[in-house]
């Protein structure tokens, strides 16, 4: 047989964990904020296009990013002026067509993209594709001593590699370096020929796998920049990534790659002059509105279950709703673990539900008129000995009726925030006035002062604990989160320890 | 206001409510086994059954329509009691010591007359004193004669003696002296005494007003050393033998002496408050497990001859 004490720590643990796990999922990998003003990064990538035409009809057709690990795609939108726009999912991608019958003028196209990173997301669908044609056949454009130094410059750097990626890294290095051989200044001297497109030329000689990687760094107040264009060689089992200027490098954290593969970015026809160009702009957003949109669009089975899936009016109920178990845990822990006597168990965190509504001030003050004067009219009540029921009953209409006249006077005077009190709950104040007087009548003052009092403390505290941004943020964010507070409920349930009163109360006693 | 450490407290093997809740009552005392000491007439008929003395039943009165014939339910009665059957904490008890045809003098020499009597019994009925509201039965029962033994001990009021039972063993035992600030109750919380009794012979050991320690009584005056309650083995069996008679692992016993009549099982406790190791200066937590330690079964007799010398 398992202890009782055993079984409490083994359900309180496992509440904790599950909750705490699907607190954490949520927060690292589906990027919901921790804070409710986290801010994030968003950026504007906006590819713009300007146009020349011919008159001839014509057409540009723009390759598309598509999804990548650690950004995720939050808008895209085309621009098309007086151009048709349609898009078409090809095996490598996706691709704009903007087309028109008959163009002569000059014109500026758009397409933007909104993404944010996010270190840890991964799409379902990343593009894989590898460009296997060899693009560069250079045997009909290379005369035969270009040819011979083009297999002087691959042997020497297939004997200083030792795979794929490292005799790249070589390729670039012998192009780069301030001393270049002679075979390499020889095809340097060529026409039309750049250092990247040479490497890729000879990479292709030697049967080697590679991609053009081109996109931008996200980086604020970029304006009609050119793409960066890297290298990706495939080697055994991972890629390496060049730059035609640096060498290998790795992939800068917030590159944003617009496209992959040996094709062009952008083609063209019936176009005189065309040039592609990009901008970045990036703009602070507060994290959970971007969550909040994030969820609900991208449709995740996991997120579609949160509480923001709900008409917005039950998720104000549930904010309210889940609040009070924090104020339940606030009420466990002062008459557990310190031990401040209240009036009934969780009255505090029907005041603090109440203060909340009508604001701190304002609600105590509220809290002592009425129930100092409700006290007075139930001590008339009860000189005409009424029954129990009947007298409750009347003090209930006598709370109300000071409430109205509170309401008007305060109208009255221009005190908009008396005008709350109509939500302090009544039958509350009414049963709080009748508890106190009858604890007053038989325990005396003292005792339903530290009674009232004691609940006072606790709903002020109940109500500092709730009315946080943070702490609603959280419980309606992560309602898993109950869990927790469900394990540490339990837990404390089972505290056999001393309160902190009790240092006090037993001090004479441990003292001597 | 002094502080003490939680380690001072562990030491001293106070009990906290913490461990009270958790450990003795939720453990040991049944839930369905409350109403069995909630419930003063069940208890007292138990009792009766099991032959432990108890205060005299005269009358009870269920409902609000009964109050009519008031004056004839307490006709044959000089002196009685009234109080709520599922009452706790003395609330809404009312002590007549005599009458003056329908003019009831109350213990502190105030009068009332029958209407007040009436609406009182009323207010009962509703379930004003009762636990949780429910509506509740009024008993009307004979007072306690006080016996003189204890005069000087008391003010206006009947001392009582709280004994502690932990599965059957008395573990502590005090007595409650109302004072002029108790107002004839015998609530510590309301100043009365709290005089600690020695489990071995019923000599008081201690005594504290509020939690502080004092030696005399503070309206009579008299000193508490020379307070020795009498019959000590008996009143110890009559608490002891609650145990078998309710099943609750921890209680505490109210008795009380009559002059006539000698001790008398007033009430039954199902939650004991843990003022009686102020009273005694003690921790209850070394007595505890002394009784845990018993493991053969031994009668209400047997235990009370245990703690009696061995539990101190």
């Amino acid at each position: 047989m398992i202890s009782s004490r055993f079984q409490v720590m083994m359900i309180a643990m496992l509440l904790a964990m599950t909750g705490l796990f699907v607190a954490w999922y949520k927060v690292v990998y589906l990027g919901v904020p921790v804070t409710p003003h986290d801010k994030r990064s968003v950026f504007t990538v906006t590819a713009e296009v300007d146009l020349e035409g011919t008159g001839a009809p014509a057409s540009v057709s723009l390759r598309l990013p598509s999804t990548q690990p650690g950004m995720k795609i939050l808008e895209r939108e085309g621009e098309a002026g007086e151009f048709g726009m349609t898009t078409a999912l090809m095996d490598d991608g996706e691709l704009l067509h903007w087309t028109k019958r008959s163009f002569d003028a000059k014109s500026k196209l758009f397409y933007k993209i909104r993404v944010t990173p996010e270190p840890l997301y991964e799409p379902q669908d990343s593009q894989a594709l590898w460009d296997t044609t060899p693009a560069y056949d250079d045997t009909q454009f290379w005369d035969a001593s270009e040819q011979a130094a083009a297999a002087g410059i691959l042997n020497y750097a297939r004997e200083h590699s030792a795979d794929a990626i490292s005799l790249a890294a070589q390729l670039i290095d012998m192009f780069n370096t301030e001393m270049p051989t002679d075979a390499v200044k020889e095809l340097q001297a060529k026409k039309n020929e750049t250092t990247a497109s040479l490497v890729m030329a000879l990479l292709a000689r030697e049967k080697i796998t590679f991609r053009k990687v081109r996109g931008i760094m996200l980086e604020d107040g970029q304006k009609k920049r050119r793409a960066v264009t890297l290298l990706e060689v495939k080697g055994a089992d991972e890629s390496g990534y060049f730059s035609f200027k640096t060498g290998q490098i790795t992939l800068p954290e917030n590159f944003f790659v617009w496209s992959l593969g040996n094709r062009a970015m952008m083609t063209t026809k019936g176009i005189a002059k065309a040039r592609l160009r990009f901008s970045v702009s990036e703009a602070k957003v507060a994290a959970s509105m971007l969550s909040k949109r994030e969820m609900l669009k991208q449709g995740n089975d996991f997120l579609n279950f949160s509480l923001y899936a709900l008409p917005s009016s039950q998720q104000n109920a549930f904010k309210q709703l889940l609040l009070i178990p924090i104020g339940a845990l606030v009420v466990v822990i002062f008459r557990i673990l310190i031990g401040i006597r209240t009036m009934g168990t969780f009255m505090p965190v029907l005041f603090a539900l109440a203060f909340i509504q009508t604001t701190l001030i304002s609600g105590l003050a509220m809290f002592f008129v009425i129930v100092s004067s409700g006290l007075i009219v139930r001590s008339y009540l009860s000189r005409l000995q009424l029954l129990l029921v009947a007298r409750i009953s009347a003090v209930i209409i006598v709370v109300i009726s000071i409430m109205s006249v509170m309401s008007i006077v305060s109208f009255k005077l221009g005190i908009d925030e008396v005008l709350k009190i109509t939500f302090f709950p009544m039958i509350i104040l009414s049963w709080t006035i009748e508890r106190m007087s009858i604890l007053w009548e038989e325990s005396g003052a003292r005792e339903a002062l530290t009674q009232v009092g004691g609940s006072l403390v606790v709903a002020i505290a109940a109500f500092f604990a709730m009315d946080n941004d943070f702490v609603r943020h959280l419980t309606f964010t992560f309602p898993e989160l109950q869990l927790l507070v469900l394990a540490m409920v339990i837990l404390v349930g089972r505290y056999t320890g001393y309160r902190i009163t009790e240092l006090v109360r037993f001090a004479p006693l441990a003292g001597r | 206001m002094k502080f003490v450490t939680f380690g001072a407290l562990r030491r001293k093997g106070i009990v906290g409510m913490n461990y009270r809740n958790v450990e003795l009552i939720g453990r040991y005392n049944p839930r369905s086994h409350y109403p069995l000491v909630d419930n003063k007439l069940m208890t007292k008929e138990l009792a009766t059954a099991s032959g432990v003395p108890v205060t005299e039943l005269y009358a009870t009165i269920e409902r609000q329509s009964q109050l009519r014939n008031l004056h004839d339910i307490l006709a044959p009665f000089e002196s009685f009691v009234v109080k709520p059957d599922y009452g706790s904490g003395g609330k809404g008890i009312v002590v007549i010591t005599h009458r003056e045809g329908d003019t009831f003098i109350k213990a502190s020499g105030d009068a009332l007359s029958l209407n007040d009597l009436r609406k009182h019994i009323s207010n009962i009925l509703s379930g004003l004193y009762s636990l949780g509201g429910r509506y509740d039965t009024a008993i009307i029962e004979k007072v306690v004669a006080f016996d003189p033994m204890f005069a000087d001990y008391s003010f206006e009021g009947v001392p009582d003696i709280r004994i502690i039972v932990y599965r059957g063993y008395p573990v502590m035992a005090m007595m409650r002296c109302p004072t002029r600030e108790s107002d004839g109750k015998a609530n510590l919380h309301q100043g009365a005494v709290g005089v600690g009794l020695s489990l071995k012979d019923g000599s008081a050991l201690s005594a504290v007003i509020h939690d502080r320690p004092v030696t005399h009584h503070p309206d009579t005056h008299h000193d508490f050393a020379k307070l020795k309650v009498p019959q000590w083995e008996a009143v110890l069996t009559m608490a002891a033998s609650c145990y078998e008679m309710t099943g609750l692992g921890y209680l505490g016993a109210d008795i009380v002496f009559d002059k006539n009549d000698g001790a008398l099982m007033l009430e039954l406790n199902a939650r004991p408050g843990l003022a009686i190791q102020i009273a005694n200066g003690r921790g209850l937590r070394e007595r505890l497990e002394t009784v845990d330690r018993q493991k053969q079964p031994r009668s209400a007799a047997e235990r009370v001859l245990y703690s009696m010398n061995y539990i101190e």
